[in-house]
């Protein structure tokens, strides 16, 4: 990174920081869905695996709280927005600015999410540990896991972002995409194991979601920091990706390039 | 080299298209019309370095969307365009460093922040060493007087506050090529004047080339010794503003001063106003002279005036006769 690229992230970074001050109880309510799903997931395979005696597949009550509890932090770290937001940039020519100046848009949208990202770190840590101080969960991951787990949440991150950027240009072709953003979002709580963890899901599934970005999103860096894997599965979730980040990139640029030369930067 | 260089430059844009009515909805779910609208038909122009060019023409003439392809916003469906010497639509870096696009109807800067933070987002972005941008900065501050400005946010400013905030903002990385696009649009005239005698002093500071879009002829009138007047995406003029009047007013305005009031004027022009001791005739351009003479000659004339008609009706003049050739 050019030293200009460093003055330009720390620089936005910290107005997209400021930006954010300025809506405090919005970050806090985002916040609140972002906790509040993962828990109700939790408390629903809670019964179930009391129902069964105590056990759901080889997860028991304390390894279900610990997976639904780190599966929040890393939807959190990965989750990101702007998909949602490219309908109304497209319709009202809020690219007109962006386009002339001299650095692509996604670091921009980057930086807003990092931003959001670290500033709610200060509530849902917190909240984190709370959780796991009232529902006790099971986790002692080996020590090389917790420093495989921090690459592996950024590369979700970014396998995450470059798919939902690519997906919200699509605005650019079609007038309303929160349909298409819907089913998106029904396709990654099912194979990114935020509905369930992936091994409790049918062979099938399973084997569509390790075919699918979907699975290194989330349930990669989860089942990481619980110690589900062994050195050779780690190394193969950060290796897909990788992979999946260079396919993610690839699309993203070919699809910005489609669709900035279809823009018709809407307006007088 | 010209700055700027369009040759048979357009633009089509396909819109979808159709009748009101629920039936008529529903039978667009299977079949979709749609209409080719050519914004832009085959305009060819050079702008010389330094230069500063109005372009004119009524709403939906193709002003806006000739600015986006010259800007690199709009890909054109055909013909060529270089501005200093790159393809806009490229966006590369070199070219996006030398070039700003103001419209007065559009927020360029962080509306939720004050505005020095728009003006650090710039600077980082455009890469300016900070000695310059600080030169520039206070610069800008003292010529448009933003002092008090900076620290407001940018959603809590006036609309005349705003825009010379987006001028300045859009003018920190000292930018060879203005596309200005109404820059002055819904101020009232005090403002108006200092965004213009702004515009001139950066044109003359820097050498830039201005293309500015205004329907305030005032702007046109005090920036541009040059006009290119579009409508309806063809170019109808080009050339000097002196010349646009020449060639499209119709008629000339003399204003006589009399003696004594009462006097019957209305031989010597179909259109006559008086005004006590104050006649104002309008007189077809050609009989000026004539007229004029005759005025002095029969008349017991204090003073007398010849003047050209408004620019605005010049221009309105211009799409008028468009329309009747059509």
């Amino acid at each position: 990174m050019s030293r200009g690229f460093g003055d330009i992230y720390l620089t936005l970074f910290g107005l997209e920081l400021s930006v954010m001050f300025q809506y405090r109880a919005a970050v806090v309510i985002w916040l609140l869905g972002l906790v509040l799903q993962p828990v109700v997931y939790m408390v629903v395979w809670l019964r179930v695996a009391e129902a069964k005696g105590g056990k759901v597949g080889d997860f028991d009550a304390g390894s279900i709280v610990a997976y639904f509890l780190v599966m929040m932090l890393v939807n959190h770290a990965t989750f990101t927005w702007h998909m949602f937001e490219m309908g109304w940039r497209v319709r009202s020519g809020f690219y007109n600015a962006i386009l002339v100046q001299p650095l692509h848009p996604w670091h921009r949208d980057v930086l807003a999410n990092v931003a959001y990202k670290v500033l709610a770190l200060g509530v849902i840590l917190p909240v984190a540990a709370l959780l796991a101080w009232y529902f006790e969960p099971t986790l002692q991951p080996p020590l090389w896991a917790v420093a495989a787990f921090v690459p592996a949440v950024i590369l979700a991150f970014f396998t995450r972002f470059l798919f939902e950027w690519a997906l919200g240009l699509l605005a650019f072709w079609i007038t309303d995409t929160s349909g298409l953003n819907n089913l998106y979002m029904a396709f990654i709580l099912i194979f990114s194991g935020r509905l369930a963890p992936l091994d409790l899901l049918p062979p099938i599934l399973q084997t569509i979601a390790a075919w699918s970005p979907f699975e290194w999103m989330v349930a990669f860096p989860v089942e990481l920091l619980l110690g589900r894997l062994t050195p050779e599965q780690t190394m193969h979730g950060l290796a897909m990706q990788v992979l999946w980040i260079a396919i993610g990139f690839a699309v993203m640029q070919l699809t910005w390039v489609r669709a900035s030369s279809r823009y018709s930067a809407v307006g007088a | 080299m010209p700055a700027i260089r369009c040759d048979a430059l357009s633009k089509t844009y396909r819109v979808p298209e159709r009748e009101p009515g629920l039936w008529n909805a529903a039978k667009s779910l299977i079949h979709r019309r749609t209409r080719d609208v050519e914004a832009v038909q085959s305009v060819s122009f050079e702008v010389a370095p330094g230069e500063v060019v109005g372009f004119l023409g009524p709403n939906g003439a193709g002003k806006t969307t000739t600015l986006k392809m010259l800007s690199g916003l709009l890909n054109p469906s055909s013909g060529q365009v270089r501005v200093l010497d790159h393809e806009p639509f490229r966006r590369e870096r070199g070219f996006l460093q030398q070039i700003t696009l103001v419209m007065g109807n559009r927020n360029q800067m962080v509306w939720d922040l004050p505005v020095a933070d728009s003006f650090a987002r710039n600077r980082a972005i455009y890469r300016l060493q900070r000695t310059d941008f600080n030169e520039t900065v206070a610069e800008l501050t003292e010529l448009l007087d933003l002092g008090e400005l900076m620290a407001k946010p940018v959603r809590n400013l006036s609309l005349g506050e705003r825009m010379k905030c987006e001028v300045a903002v859009a003018l920190l990385h000292r930018p060879q090529i203005l596309f200005l696009d109404e820059p002055t649009l819904g101020l009232d005239v005090t403002m108006q004047r200092r965004i213009r005698t702004f515009i001139a002093e950066y044109n003359q500071r820097v050498g830039a080339t201005v293309l500015l879009t205004s329907h305030y002829m005032a702007d046109v009138e005090a920036l541009c010794k040059r006009v290119i007047v579009i409508h309806q995406g063809q170019l109808l003029f080009d050339g000097a503003l002196v010349d646009l009047v020449q060639q499209f007013a119709p008629h000339k305005t003399i204003v006589v001063d009399l003696e004594r009031e009462g006097l019957d004027l209305s031989g010597y022009a179909d259109s006559v106003s008086v005004d006590g001791s104050r006649v104002t005739l309008l007189v077809p351009k050609s009989a000026a002279a004539q007229t004029t003479g005759r005025l002095l000659a029969e008349l017991p004339v204090v003073d007398l005036t010849v003047e050209e008609p408004p620019i605005e009706e010049v221009i309105e003049q211009v799409f008028s006769q468009q329309h009747t050739s059509k």
